[in-house]
């Protein structure tokens, strides 16, 4: 597989390690109500879909960014990437 | 039909023409007492033992394309029960007990081989792990068993013993495990189930549930509606997929695992030897080929192909251990979709869905648990309650902070 980039272009697969779904960056408010529960979930509950799946690559061989990398499960084709830094500012996230 | 030695000469002298199919193809009832979703390893021993055991009737299992098409006709067939932690190595003693006497209870031939398991060590700091990993077994009623380098060159004298980086210390041997004809074990549990009345419903897949006021009342399936008085999914691999109709999230993620087979060769792997110090595992099948595999790709993936930096890694691994596998030649590679779950221990529970189970996140480990996911999962579907080897293996372990993690990986899929 090929991740390109959005700062330095197409780059092998292999110089990234996977996180896992890109709603990670939702970090859950600690000090909600039902902190314990909203942790549960975010910790180990999963959408899991068969199709896109947006997700984080650490391009830890490379420039060491994070990459929200939107992935076809059923045919590994990726059809975007961006840089998790822009998708979580988006989110209202890291002010 | 009943098989038996005398019954293969009677068909050798009749030129074989008294073998029929050995299960029905019946027409889907309009309901039944249990729907078991998924026709593969699990859905049809959870069938057979709840027929059989149970003595339960009307039950169904229904299967989108061929029984034994998914995860137990994709897998490397080997069974042992090598675990360490108190809610895995009783369940996997069970399956490992019940696989012995598999093949006299369905009366088939599942070719079961206690050809034998070692995993090798190769550092002081793993011989004390796997010490403490063969004690944990033994206490648990498994047989666990030190071999020291000598030993192992007896029975594997073409290991790369002095190998620079990872020096073999010795090994940890469960003689008992082995391997097993990984299709057999679908036809014999079909086949059993058949006998015992079991409907097997093929090309009958399930689109979504029917539930009312929080009661599973059956599925829709591209065969029109059945009833269901209790419905039992067993679809690992394909589990995000199918409970996502009832609305359900899972702590799953669905990883392709790739696996291999040399061409045929005499013999020369006595058992199932795996690599210590990267993830690599060998057996030799009946025909001769080298049956190999090593880790997940590493990433969700729900297509059944994976790429090739972990076929890269996984014959570097090989070349490490067994130098003359570069002689062999690759004839075939694959991949299967796993069930990751959030600690790598599977899950047999219910669901928070009236009447509605679920049998899943087997990890790449659920060829070995068939016979006891089958009973244990006959077990909760029958009394509503688990089964004494399978109490740990519930949904709410990771709210309650009693994870089964024998790697100590965390809540991340792709490192189980």
């Amino acid at each position: 597989m090929l991740i390109n980039h959005p700062l330095l272009g197409p780059r092998d697969a292999q110089e990234f390690t996977y996180l896992g779904d890109a709603s990670l960056i939702n970090r859950p408010n600690w000090q909600a109500d039902d902190a314990q529960e909203q942790f549960h979930d975010y910790l180990y509950l999963r959408d899991n879909p068969a199709g896109l799946h947006r997700e984080l690559w650490f391009h830890e061989t490379g420039d060491r960014s994070w990459l929200v990398v939107t992935r076809d499960t059923t045919t590994h084709e990726i059809t975007k990437v961006e840089l998790a830094r822009d998708v979580a500012r988006a989110l209202g996230r890291s002010k | 039909m009943r098989y038996s030695g005398l019954r293969v000469i009677k068909e050798a002298l009749t030129g074989h023409r008294g073998w029929g199919p050995v299960w029905r193809d019946p027409e889907p009832q309009s309901s039944y007492d249990f729907v078991i979703i998924g026709g593969g390893g699990h859905g049809l021993a959870t069938a057979y033992y709840l027929a059989k055991t149970f003595a339960k009737s009307r039950i169904a299992v229904l299967e989108k394309g061929w029984i034994g098409g998914g995860n137990v006709g994709r897998n490397t067939t080997i069974i042992r029960s090598n675990y360490m932690l108190d809610g895995n190595e009783p369940f996997y003693e069970y399956s490992l007990k019940l696989w012995e006497g598999l093949e006299q209870e369905l009366n088939y031939n599942a070719m079961v081989s206690q050809r034998g398991i070692l995993n090798l060590i190769h550092s002081d700091a793993q011989r004390d792990a796997f010490v403490r990993r063969g004690n944990a077994m033994i206490l648990n009623g498994a047989d666990a068993e030190l071999l020291s380098t000598e030993q192992i060159r007896k029975e594997y004298p073409f290991l790369d013993f002095d190998n620079a980086r990872f020096p073999i210390k010795g090994g940890l041997a469960q003689r008992r495990g082995g391997t097993v004809r990984h299709d057999a074990v679908a036809w014999g549990y079909a086949r059993g189930a058949d006998r015992l009345g079991v409907d097997i419903i093929q090309n009958c897949e399930v689109t979504g549930f029917r539930i009312e006021d929080g009661i599973c009342k059956g599925v829709e399936t591209s065969r029109g509606f059945i009833g269901a008085g209790k419905v039992g999914c067993a679809v690992a691999g394909s589990s995000g997929r199918l409970m996502a109709k009832a609305n359900m999230r899972l702590p799953i993620e669905s990883h392709v695992l790739q696996a291999f087979v040399s061409e045929g060769l005499k013999p020369i792997l006595p058992g199932v030897i795996t690599f210590g110090a990267g993830h690599f595992y060998c057996s030799q099948s009946d025909k001769g080929g080298l049956v190999f595999g090593g880790d997940i790709d590493g990433y969700n993936s729900y297509a059944q192909r994976g790429n090739l930096p972990v076929v890269e890694d996984v014959c570097e691994s090989g070349m490490a251990l067994i130098p003359a596998l570069g002689r062999a030649r690759l004839l075939r590679m694959w991949g299967g979709v796993m069930d990751m779950s959030m600690d790598g221990s599977p899950i047999i529970d219910r669901t928070h869905i009236d009447g509605l189970y679920f049998n899943g996140g087997w990890c790449y480990g659920g060829f070995k648990a068939i016979p006891a996911s089958g009973m244990c999962y006959a077990h909760l579907l029958a009394t509503d309650t688990p089964h004494d080897v399978a109490t740990a293996y519930r949904f709410d372990r990771f709210r309650r902070g009693h994870m089964i993690d024998e790697k100590g990986m965390g809540a991340q899929p792709n490192l189980h």
